[in-house]
């Protein structure tokens, strides 16, 4: 199926079209350091938290005073600066699983979503698929849950099959009982939250026909965990991939949160130290869980950093953070009608939607409008958002992106809508 | 006056020079920048060792549309040695506006499909896509 560009639609539950601004649930642009930076006099308008998000003052701090005053390598060390590293470590493990309803011992620190998703495909995947199996994916999938699979079925020799997406930008879940019912399916690998579309993915729907068939689930979630509730008892993935960087941490961490009997049969994907329980010269046992899938030294201070984004975002509230995001798209999505031309793709209502919008310009290339935005001081990303098979679907060659975060204002909308129409301008259209 | 988005930069997105396809031809090229998804191609027809005529098509942005857009008058009749001796300073000075290491190669995709239509070698330039 060929998906079209959604038309812009009248957002008529925006409090924009009401008029006036939309009341926004946080008003915390102080708490993040990176907002004093000026550009050419212009103050920063970062639209590119799909890409990765800025960090708040107490992720910085505590990462910092983690290495001046705790610094030491974890599980090994008997003396107390060790312990303290060590505590430091395994609370961190505690937040970052408590905040996504999740137990520690099954939550496993990776270096990003990438990682997590190539450790099932490596660990789990070439000992649980095989000839005449089939993967299931969907078109709207980032690379990272696209290339891992496509390399495991070649060298299996399975097939790797594609959920369509429809105008809406979303699923049909018709489609996967279909797919489910031809018996081959062993695995169904999806985003929570499209880095394109913005689609909110009903995850728990999926996951409970998936699991009535027998088959495996894996969820993408970098683009949900960070900006609204996810409450993983409840969505019922097998795996559950998020990363650090995009909520609030810093880059080199990442999370792989699995069911236990799962991971209790798998192989290691990493082998080394950490990761063993005892070692001779013929072979090694594995350590339990979560170190079994940990080889090596960890990244610690990213982990303790990515503790402390968690707890910052509980302070704030998720349900806020939603609420707050939420009302900032609904209205960038309304503003963005008042650019001749431009097109979105994606559902056209906020409540459908993470905190992101694609968009393309009639006459204007992705490159030139983040070009031009950038002149008003707008950070929005343009190209295909490591998503080239969803581009050919929409048949662009190239959308920009504005994606928001907690820190953002209506203010930044407003510099954004500023900075098109002057890019229109200079394009004399 | 936008020190990127000059008049002729502009008018050379907009109403491209020798775009289209080309039939007969001799050579041809095809170039993806997977930064962007941009392609470009190009048609070309040779006559005694030299550049006859030449068609670029695909699609890409400004940067890259226009360099392909104002190579391609230079680069009419000139000898095929010639194009393969060409460098990236070539297609810049030619561009004639300031070009940030992000939209290098969007500025260098017009060289880089026709060298590899002359030349057989899609490598170039080394380092970059």
């Amino acid at each position: 199926m060929t998906v079209s560009a959604t038309e812009h639609v009248k957002n008529a539950n925006a409090p924009h079209a009401r008029g006036g601004h939309p009341d926004l649930a946080l008003n915390i642009r102080g708490d993040f350091p990176i907002f004093s930076r000026r550009f050419d006099g212009q103050p920063l308008v970062y639209l590119d938290s799909g890409a990765t998000s800025q960090k708040p003052a107490v992720v910085i701090d505590t990462i910092s005073s983690y290495l001046s005053e705790r610094n030491a390598n974890v599980h090994r060390g008997v003396y107390a600066l060790a312990q303290e590293s060590d505590a430091a470590y395994d609370g961190a493990r505690e937040k970052v699983a408590g905040f996504v309803g999740w137990e520690p011992r099954t939550t496993i620190f990776t270096k990003n979503v990438t990682e997590a998703i190539n450790l099932v495909a490596y660990a789990w995947g070439r000992a649980k698929v095989g000839p005449g199996d089939a993967v299931l994916i969907t078109q709207m999938e980032h690379h990272a849950n696209i290339v891992p699979w496509q390399v495991l079925c070649r060298e299996r020799g399975a097939q790797l099959r594609y959920l369509e997406v429809d105008e809406r930008g979303e699923l049909s879940l018709d489609q996967l009982d279909r797919e489910l019912s031809k018996g081959d399916v062993k695995l169904v690998a999806f985003t929570h939250v499209s880095n394109v579309l913005g689609t909110i993915v009903p995850v728990a729907e999926m996951t409970a026909r998936i699991r009535a068939a027998g088959a495996t689930s894996l969820v993408d979630g970098a683009q949900a965990v960070p900006h609204m509730p996810v409450d993983l008892s409840t969505l019922d993935a097998d795996f559950y991939a998020w990363t650090g960087h995009k909520a609030l941490g810093p880059t080199g961490i990442g999370v792989l949160h699995a069911r236990a009997e799962i991971l209790d049969q798998m192989q290691p994907f990493l082998t080394g130290g950490d990761m063993i329980a005892s070692v001779d010269f013929d072979g090694a046992t594995w350590n339990e869980l979560p170190y079994k899938f940990e080889a090596g030294t960890p990244p610690i201070a990213e982990a303790v950093g990515l503790g402390a984004a968690v707890d910052y975002l509980t302070e704030l509230g998720m349900e806020r953070v939603r609420e707050h995001e939420r009302e900032l798209t609904g209205y960038l999505l309304d503003r963005l009608q008042e650019v001749p031309g431009l097109r979105f793709v994606g559902p056209p209502e906020a409540e459908n939607r993470g905190g992101l919008v694609s968009f393309t310009i009639e006459g204007m290339h992705a490159h030139d409008i983040a070009e031009l935005a950038n002149r008003g001081g707008v950070c929005i990303r343009a190209g295909h958002h490591c998503a080239q098979p969803l581009m050919r679907c929409l048949g662009v060659g190239a959308t920009a992106r504005a994606s928001v975060g907690v820190y953002n204002e209506v203010s930044d909308v407003d510099a954004l809508i500023d900075s098109l129409l002057a890019g229109l301008k200079v394009f004399g259209l | 006056m936008d020190d990127l988005y000059r008049d002729y930069i502009l008018d050379h997105y907009k109403r491209p020079r020798n775009f289209g396809e080309l039939d007969p031809h001799d050579m041809e090229g095809l170039e993806h920048n997977p930064l962007c998804g941009d392609e470009l191609g190009v048609h070309i027809r040779v006559k005694d060792g030299k550049i006859e005529d030449l068609r670029f098509h695909g699609h890409g942005c400004a940067i890259s549309q226009a360099s392909a857009s104002i190579a391609s008058e230079e680069l009419m009749g000139m000898e095929l040695d010639e194009v393969a001796e060409l460098d990236a300073d070539w297609a810049i000075d030619l561009l004639g506006i300031p070009v940030s290491a992000t939209r290098r190669k969007c500025a260098l995709l017009g060289l880089k499909v026709v060298k590899g239509a002359v030349t057989g070698d899609n490598s170039w330039p080394v380092g970059s896509a």
